[in-house]
């Protein structure tokens, strides 16, 4: 957080953020500072504790202690509020394969109660910049992997949320549906108005989208800056995947139940 | 007189959230419904199958225990009996293996996203529950037909018509939001489908469905009488049959089955986010 403190406005503030389950410790002290319109990485190795801090952070899970706000919003007191600030695309697929991509956009717009006489016009956008207007009125089990996270993403964002939730956005994508998702995340970007909280374990995408980064391991943060920073202070050839390795002591990753690990390859393999 | 005027905007501003929370939640919850409708009518064959079992229970066990006259119906034929029996049968064994999809849902990652939105939870619970009712009623047109072709007088009443898409649309929602809550608390496949086979047969043989009230013995009668499925069966009766009469009251029935939805759907609502945990 010491990297980021000069950043005008907050849009996700956590302070002392845990959960834990049993005696499992999943996040313990967080302390995060995300200013508005950046794109920020969570990284760290399985069972580093960021799904657990997205969770939280999208109203998802309560914490058993310390406190976060997401949009100015108090993520426990207000989680309606925060919810109706937020898009979030799971790590899971959330697309529902058996209605078409229109079907889904029509169904989030309803959801967010997005404005009647706004919609079309919305998922007609929408569905132009995710470049899924061929395809829009396909079933989307009919869809590459790469056409459902673009799909999701244009779920995600037509209600036009302050701040995006993307839990491992690219897990399962070839590299040119990579490359796709990645053009997508820095088009908005560039529009300026949103900001975007990302889990990733893929070093090259948070080093290529990421203005900042934050590296969690066993459940706590570990290092936090911009890439480049990150990568400086450790030498001057330093990659990001040293960075990585240096901040969780290089160990033979330990976190991830049976229970995770299969969720991911059901997810890989949907998507692939 | 100042606290008058300035009460009036005061009344205006909060009925004008109040209003659009109850629009906002009705929209949210019809197109819950609506979606799940859409994949139903693309993808009928859950339809046809579930509609074996009930043509069995009318065809086979019906007729031959009409012939037997073992069970006293009094003025209805065994068959006029038993044919509302089956319809609730087959709104309840459809309705309780819901919890089913919305485990899927919950393995891949739609449960999350939907309890990510603002939509209200009970919106969301009632509007799976509406899928579920709409689900019920091609069973009840499939028991129409094949009630018809083998005799069972049947009623044509509009108004009770009418009482009977209510019944069976509130019976499968009623079953379904159980099943939603079964699902919340085990939140696996194979603990939920022993769950679920567990308590469709004691509800199904525990009812009037297939024999009277009078005909079992006290214990069992007053577990009948909590059975919620009785209540649906009674109202079927009512309504279904020309010369069914109603053993609870119609009324009743109506007001147990939307008193134990509404129930059901606030239980379901406060159990549904932990799905996403």
């Amino acid at each position: 957080m010491s990297g980021m403190s000069d950043s005008p406005t907050p849009v996700i503030t956590t302070s002392a953020l845990a959960r834990t389950f049993g005696s499992l410790v999943a996040v313990r002290d967080l302390d995060l500072l995300v200013p508005a319109g950046v794109i920020f990485g969570l990284l760290g190795p399985n069972g580093a504790g960021k799904s657990t801090t997205i969770k939280m952070l999208t109203t998802l899970l309560p914490p058993t202690a310390g406190r976060a706000a997401v949009a100015g919003f108090d993520i426990v007191r207000q989680a309606a509020d925060v919810r109706r600030h937020i898009g979030y695309v799971p790590q899971l697929l959330s697309a529902d394969g058996a209605l078409t991509g229109r079907e889904n956009l029509a169904l989030s717009a309803s959801l967010y109660r997005v404005p009647r006489a706004e919609r079309r016009r919305r998922i007609d956008d929408a569905l132009a910049f995710m470049d899924l207007v061929g395809s829009a009125n396909l079933m989307v089990r009919t869809y590459s992997g790469g056409m459902i996270r673009r799909l999701e993403l244009a779920q995600a964002m037509l209600h036009e949320p302050t701040v995006l939730f993307l839990d491992e956005p690219t897990i399962g994508l070839d590299p040119m549906a990579r490359r796709a998702v990645w053009d997508r995340l820095l088009d908005l970007k560039a529009q300026g108005r949103l900001t975007v909280l990302l889990t990733t374990h893929d070093m090259e995408e948070a080093d290529m989208l990421c203005d900042a980064v934050a590296i969690m391991h066993q459940g706590a943060l570990v290092r936090i800056g911009p890439p480049a920073d990150l990568r400086a202070a450790l030498g001057p050839d330093a990659t990001l995947e040293d960075v990585f390795a240096d901040a969780v002591g290089g160990a033979i990753e330990e976190g991830g139940s049976y229970r995770d690990v299969r969720r991911l390859r059901q997810t890989a393999r949907r998507l692939g | 007189m100042t606290s008058a005027g300035s009460a009036r905007p005061l009344v205006a501003s909060d009925s004008a959230p109040a209003f659009d929370a109850v629009l906002g939640f009705a929209g949210q919850t019809v197109a819950v419904t609506l979606a799940e409708a859409r994949k139903l009518l693309r993808d009928p064959t859950e339809l046809v199958s579930r509609a074996v079992q009930p043509v069995l229970w009318l065809i086979v066990f019906g007729q031959v225990f009409t012939r037997t006259h073992a069970i006293p119906t009094g003025s209805l034929s065994y068959l006029e009996f038993m044919a509302p029996g089956v319809l609730a049968q087959g709104v309840l064994f459809t309705a309780i293996f819901f919890g089913i999809a919305v485990i899927w849902e919950r393995d891949l990652g739609i449960v999350h996203k939907m309890l990510a939105s603002p939509a209200p939870r009970a919106a969301l619970v009632l509007g799976k529950a509406g899928a579920a009712g709409v689900r019920g009623l091609p069973q009840a047109v499939i028991i129409y037909v094949l009630a018809a072709l083998l005799g069972v007088r049947l009623s044509v009443h509009p108004g009770g018509l009418l009482c009977v898409v209510a019944l069976v649309v509130l019976g499968s929602a009623v079953f379904s939001t159980f099943s939603l809550i079964v699902a919340c608390l085990v939140k696996t496949r194979e603990r939920f489908m022993g769950i679920g086979q567990l308590l469709t047969m004691p509800l199904f043989f525990a009812s009037n469905a297939i024999y009277p009230l009078d005909l079992m013995p006290g214990w069992l009668r007053v577990v009948a009488r909590v059975n919620p499925l009785s209540y649906f069966v009674d109202g079927l009766r009512a309504t279904m049959i020309t010369t069914g009469v109603s053993h609870f009251g119609l009324g009743v029935d109506l007001a147990v089955a939307a008193g134990l939805l509404t129930v059901l759907v606030l239980i379901a609502a406060r159990l549904y986010p932990g799905l996403a945990r």
